[in-house]
């Protein structure tokens, strides 16, 4: 087994809500609420959910870009928690984000060139001649031109920015992107050119993903395991294939039914899932599914159901693979 | 694949894009502002030059020929000491320039750095910065000049001071709100995640994405700070005489107002032009880069 890259252990983040005149803090939202997992060295890890899942705050959070209230992130089998601000701004030279909106995540007032040059100045990486140099390579790398560096963002599609968003990813030579919906604001025709440069990538520099979406065919396109995310919490975490032709946990079955299939006259039982997506703020008790589960049963509503491993390299936290009782 | 999205080498001469340039290319199109542009250029070469131009002197008194109206010597007349209106306007234009210019630059750096203190780091530092704001905005800027001016007794060196500070939260609410939403950008949450020191966020990032309404703000804020400095002037708190400042004249003129009207026309209306140029100009600023402030 190789070795893990990141070790998320019961990773949980608490927004305090205040309310009121005098701001007084009336409750929270669990928007991370006991979430593990690892990954490891050049995979993959796709994470999808539902909007206001947690899996966008799971990925700032590895980036603390927020701080987490309990739990563990370790990176290279360091805490991050424990790192100074300098010991973190060393370490996000190995950690980089890919952003969801390629339209917002460019300063518009920057050049090209200086958006890409930024990220080297920050971390003291090479001097202005080879800092030039590697801007242009790697605006080659991305499938752009060097002449292009002069430019400002406006002057660029939308597909153009997001290669751009993952040239300055890749400046610092990171071992780990994580791809926060980095297709979702594309169209579908461009989706495919962004998936296929970040698998290219991925091959010629050795790169590790966690690539958060909602979107369960881009997630299949591109991943190792997939991670699947409901209220805050991982209720299945699986190899890809085991996970897109085998789903155990009643909410990814649901989710994986309401993939439209590129047949007319394809019929299937339909699953649909009833009711909203609970308040994180009040979460149901037991397992947080149970408000919408067509198999719930007395012991869902009662107990919050562990991650169990049921085959090799296929979890789930469902009650109804718990043979133990 | 990659054949597909490289673009090709060759480029035709294209034209130059940026923000700036940008907003410069609509600016020039605006034709009243362009009239705007074209009065304040002429009032700060008048500033620059003056003393080439002026035929006399600010103090040069010839009792004999007081109250004189326009005539071919004296083109806009005399004053009640005999003085050359024509010089004393002309040379006043340094005056009033100087202030409204210093005095804006002045408040637009403090209230940038207040504005941008309060809005990025939040908290208990933009509650004080913020009520600071509220505190000085309560008083008529007027009144609060007068007060300071009164504390510091009445020079023009004083009067400018006076007029920056009451312009200090104009700036300082305009670039605390803008902040507040650059910083919730994802381009500034990229830049924390390649990490980047705060610093550099702040000037770097932020503060050039706020730089737009400051320049517009700060046009219309001279026109404002010339009126007050005139003003000032007007109630004996500015200039002192004999610097030829226009309010400060128009107060001496009040006396002679029927019999010799020239010597308050000529000196209202430099501060009229000036005012309407640089608030011409300031719109057409608005329009050009800041299309969002409009109304």
């Amino acid at each position: 087994m190789k070795r893990p890259l990141i070790k998320v252990d019961n990773l949980q983040k608490h927004f305090p809500v205040h309310s009121g005149m005098l701001g007084r803090k009336t409750g929270v939202i669990k928007a991370v609420d006991g979430v593990s997992f690892e990954v490891y060295e050049g995979e993959t890890l796709g994470i999808v959910g539902e909007s206001g899942c947690g899996k966008s705050t799971t990925g700032r959070l590895i980036m603390r870009l927020l701080d987490y209230t309990d739990g563990s992130i370790e990176i290279n089998g360091q805490q991050i928690s424990k790192l100074s601000k300098q010991e973190m701004r060393v370490m996000r030279r190995d950690i980089q984000m890919v952003f969801q909106d390629p339209y917002a995540s460019l300063n518009p007032r920057h050049t090209i060139g200086k958006i890409l040059e930024e990220p080297l100045i920050v971390h003291g990486l090479g001097n202005a001649k080879e800092r030039k140099v590697k801007v242009s390579e790697f605006l080659n790398i991305v499938g752009l031109s060097d002449y292009h560096s002069s430019r400002y963002p406006h002057q660029f599609s939308g597909g153009q920015r997001q290669r751009i968003g993952i040239a300055r990813a890749l400046m610092t030579n990171p071992k780990l992107i994580i791809a926060d919906e980095p297709v979702s604001a594309l169209d579908v025709s461009i989706q495919a050119q962004v998936l296929n440069l970040m698998q290219k990538l991925q091959k010629d520099l050795g790169l590790t993903y966690i690539f958060i979406a909602h979107d369960l065919g881009v997630v299949r396109h591109i991943s190792n395991r997939v991670g699947v995310m409901y209220l805050g919490k991982m209720v299945e975490l699986a190899v890809s294939e085991l996970l897109y032709e085998e789903p155990l946990h009643p909410y990814t079955q649901a989710l994986l039914a309401s993939v439209p299939v590129p047949d007319p006259n394809f019929s299937r039982e339909i699953t649909l899932l009833e009711g909203d997506i609970p308040s994180a703020s009040d979460p149901p008790s037991g397992c947080a599914f149970h408000t919408r589960c067509p198999f719930k049963m007395d012991r869902c509503v009662q107990q919050v159901p562990q991650m169990i491993t049921v085959k090799p390299g296929h979890s789930v936290a469902c009650h109804l693979y718990d043979r133990t009782q | 694949m990659s054949e597909a999205i490289v673009t090709p080498k060759k480029q035709v001469k294209e034209r130059k894009s940026g923000p700036w340039r940008d907003g410069w290319r609509s600016f020039k199109k605006n034709k009243i502002a362009l009239i705007g542009a074209m009065l304040v250029l002429f009032f700060v070469s008048l500033a620059i030059f003056g003393p080439l131009l002026a035929p006399q002197g600010i103090n040069e008194q010839m009792l004999a020929n007081k109250l004189q109206p326009p005539s071919a010597e004296h083109w806009f007349g005399t004053d009640d000491l005999g003085r050359d209106v024509y010089s004393r306007v002309i040379l006043g234009a340094r005056i009033s320039l100087l202030v409204g210019f210093l005095s804006v630059i002045a408040s637009a750096i403090v209230g940038s750095f207040l504005g941008i203190m309060a809005g990025y780091y939040g908290r208990w530092i933009d509650t004080i910065i913020s009520r600071l704001f509220d505190i000085l905005l309560a008083f008529p800027s007027i009144l609060l000049a007068i007060a300071i001016v009164a504390v510091l007794g009445p020079s023009l060196q004083n009067a400018l001071i006076a007029i920056a500070i009451i312009n200090v939260p104009n700036f300082g609410r305009l670039i605390r709100s803008r902040v507040l939403s650059i910083k919730e950008e994802e381009y500034i949450t990229a830049a924390k995640a390649i990490g980047m020191s705060d610093r550099r966020i702040l000037f770097s990032h932020i503060l050039p994405n706020a730089m737009t309404p400051i320049i517009v703000q700060g046009t219309l804020a001279i026109a404002t700070a010339i009126i007050e400095a005139a003003a000032l002037g007007f109630l004996g708190l500015g200039a002192q005489p004999p610097q030829p400042e226009w309010g400060k004249m128009l107060a001496d003129a009040r006396s002679y107002f029927i019999t010799a009207p020239w010597t308050m026309i000529f000196p209202g209306l430099s501060i009229m032009l000036v005012v309407l140029g640089f608030n011409l100009m300031g719109d057409g600023l608005r329009d050009a880069f800041d299309p969002k402030m409009k109304n």
